[in-house]
């Protein structure tokens, strides 16, 4: 990053042949985001250039700006973490179980979605850290639990009554001066629901975490390389453990958003959240072998995901089959572009 | 005392210890439990034939499916270092292609457009090709195996569901259904003979030709394999592919069973059994080292388990949380971290002893 700094006053050459991993690869993101969404305009009709079209994409997306920050984190530290989805479900169904059936308050509910996260992201950074387990294995049993808890818990999906709770779904943040004037000439605002909120302060405080402080650059040092960082005293152990466990926590917090957004609870929810998260990461510029990514980057990376998926529901395909191919269309791509970058610096 | 020992710990040391006894746990949990579930009954099924049926040969039957998984997922794990995480969407993919064929056009055909080996071949085909994708991603583009077959894993059931346009062909044809249930006149399930002829097939290349050799090679280290005059891509996307015909013939057997296909259940949460097989079987999840036969023996006592937790009256879709336990409880005593402080403890217990 410092290199890139370095050569500001270069030539437009330079600066190109400087660009480290980071920035090339979130600078793709960002002109693929913006294309994208110049496409969905042109389309679509202009349906697209309403401010609200844009916040409506966020709004349905937050739990998962969250889940993938968390999973960025673990990424950075070069590991993996596929229980995100499971554990979403998980605490939609508990925190539903627990508000219709046992009459809890809302508070207590998110406390509960905070500990179940938190739980999972103890128990699995503690196998990957300390017995040096494969992520891989642990998290995907992790999923794998997760979702048949949540059948254990209740079996039938249903929606929550509570009214504490629809009054909060229901609320909605105003923003400013982005509103639009609708048929009948009256200025109606744009809004944008509660979890986004949330999700634009966790962007935000996940973004100055990994930038400025000691911990946050410890984690690139440690997914880079981490015999080295452990000859620099950097406790990789350490590391490991507590970038699951911020997983985890998000996890927790992205799972509690992502009720207050559906406001039922299934066993069948967030299914494939973890492939989403995964593939928001890795098209915002977060490296699979660790070491380089970059939080603005993965909320770029949400966003491209969320407006094809809005793409492709307006333009009336069938959403199950086409939103799952896209996906995994976009995912091999920007992986194959990884590969490709990583193949050239690695000559260079 | 060594010399004492030595048979003993022989027995102890063979990879198929560990899965062997994995299963007598379970047959004497079985026994205490309940000895009905060792019955096995001859009865007529509706056709008229004489069937074998009783709770073992469930266990016969829906384990020769994940024994044939296994088999290519050993090799895979081995050569890669990974697993593959789409062999649940490949399989449906394979029986859709299969369908396709057979059916033609027509989603409710009167006779069978296709001789059934000309599908199988072709589906057989198409998931080698599916195989040779995952295997050309992580082989070539170096990307972890099971990130690469995420990409499947989304996609695959969106694929088998294209492929039929969404349409649930079934098949009459009586014939068809020999694979995944019995021959008329023999009372013991097709899959098994299906998994034994796989297992035969299996051993004679392991045996006479270098697959393991080069397999092993690659797994345990790459460079000094290329070193030596292999190609390691090559051999990763040949373990792939060979993973592709298991899944092919996996998904025969599946589409036989019921004559049509249901693209969001069928083959659900195999990859997570199959996995499971060859952990149990001992073999390194980190590739290198494989035993087959271990692997084997491990689908057959996953597929106990199953039974079991289904005899308990555990819905099916809350297996994968028993599942996963058993997986953790697995690495977490087969981690070297584990395993080294366990030998310390035992160390200083011997020594304390001997004082």
């Amino acid at each position: 990053m410092s290199k890139n700094q370095a050569s500001a006053a270069g030539s437009f050459r330079d600066k190109l042949k400087n660009l480290t991993d980071t920035n090339l690869l979130l600078a793709i993101t960002i002109i693929v985001f913006f294309l994208m969404y110049l496409g969905a305009v042109i389309f679509q009709g202009g349906g697209f250039l309403k401010p609200q079209a844009f916040f409506n994409i966020l709004s349905a997306n937050a739990a998962l700006v969250i889940l993938s920050c968390g999973l960025s984190l673990v990424m950075i530290t070069g590991g993996i973490d596929i229980s995100v989805g499971g554990v979403t479900a998980l605490i939609s169904m508990c925190c539903a179980v627990y508000l219709d059936f046992h009459g809890g308050n809302v508070m207590t509910s998110a406390v509960i979605a905070l500990a179940i996260g938190l739980g999972f992201g103890l128990f699995q950074g503690f196998l990957v850290a300390y017995l040096d387990i494969q992520p891989f294995i642990v998290t995907l049993a992790g999923m794998f639990f997760a979702r048949g808890l949540t059948t254990i818990v209740n079996t039938k999906p249903f929606n929550v009554a509570n009214e504490a709770f629809t009054k909060l779904k229901m609320t909605r943040v105003t923003v400013p001066f982005m509103g639009s004037v609708n048929k009948r000439g009256i200025y109606v605002d744009a809004y944008v629901e509660i979890g986004v909120a949330v999700a634009v302060l966790v962007v935000i405080l996940m973004f100055c975490f990994l930038r400025w402080t000691k911990l946050g650059r410890s984690f690139y040092a440690v997914g880079g390389n981490a015999q080295s960082a452990l000859m620099l005293g950097i406790n990789v152990k350490r590391t490991r453990f507590i970038s699951h466990v911020l997983c985890g926590l998000l996890a927790g917090i992205g799972g509690f958003v992502y009720f207050l957004h559906v406001g039922s609870g299934s066993a069948s929810h967030a299914a494939g959240a973890e492939m989403d998260a995964i593939a928001s990461s890795i098209i915002g510029g977060t490296m699979l072998t660790g070491g380089v990514g970059n939080i603005a980057g993965t909320f770029f990376g949400v966003l491209s995901l969320g407006t094809i998926q809005n793409i492709v529901s307006s333009a009336g395909l069938d959403q199950a089959w086409w939103s799952g191919i896209t996906r995994a269309v976009m995912l091999c791509l920007f992986l194959v572009i990884q590969s490709v970058v990583m193949a050239r610096k690695k000559k260079a | 005392m060594k010399k004492e020992n030595s048979i003993f710990m022989k027995i102890v040391r063979n990879q198929c210890f560990i899965p062997l006894m994995a299963l007598l746990l379970l047959v004497v949990f079985n026994l205490i439990a309940d000895p009905g579930f060792f019955k096995i009954t001859l009865a007529d099924n509706s056709a008229g034939n004489p069937i074998l049926s009783g709770f073992l040969i469930t266990i016969l039957d829906s384990g020769s499916e994940l024994a044939i998984l296994a088999i290519g997922m050993t090799l895979v794990t081995a050569a890669s270092g990974g697993q593959d995480i789409s062999v649940g969407a490949a399989v449906a993919i394979a029986g859709s292609v299969l369908l396709r064929v057979l059916c033609g056009t027509n989603s409710r055909p009167e006779t069978l457009q296709a001789p059934i080996i000309a599908a199988f071949l072709v589906s057989c085909v198409a998931a080698m090709l599916f195989g040779a994708f995952n295997g050309v991603l992580v082989a070539y583009f170096k990307i972890q195996p099971m990130i690469a077959t995420l990409i499947l894993y989304t996609a695959g059931r969106s694929i088998a569901a294209w492929i039929n346009n969404n349409e649930l062909p079934v098949i009459s044809e009586p014939s068809f259904k020999y694979f995944g249930e019995f021959i008329p006149g023999i009372p013991i399930p097709t899959p098994f003979f299906i998994a034994v002829a796989c297992m035969i097939v299996t051993a004679l290349a392991l045996k006479f030709t270098n697959l393991r050799l080069y397999t092993q090679a690659v797994g345990i280290n790459q460079s000094s394999s290329r070193l030596n005059g292999l190609n390691p891509a090559v051999i990763k996307v040949m373990s792939f592919v060979i993973l592709g015909v298991c899944v092919a013939v996996v998904a025969l057997i599946k589409v036989s069973r019921i004559a049509t296909i249901n693209y969001s259940v069928i083959a659900k949460d195999i990859e997570m059994d199959a996995i499971l097989a060859v952990a149990l079987g001992g073999n390194a999840l980190s590739g290198g080292r494989f035993n087959m036969a271990a692997s084997i023996i491990g689908a057959y006592v996953i597929q106990f388990l199953t039974t079991t937790l289904y005899k308990f009256k555990v819905q099916s879709d809350a297996l994968p949380a028993y599942k996963a336990v058993v997986v953790i409880v697995l690495v977490v005593v087969s981690a070297p971290v584990v395993r080294e402080w366990f030998a310390g403890f035992s160390k200083k217990f011997m020594k304390r002893e001997a004082a």
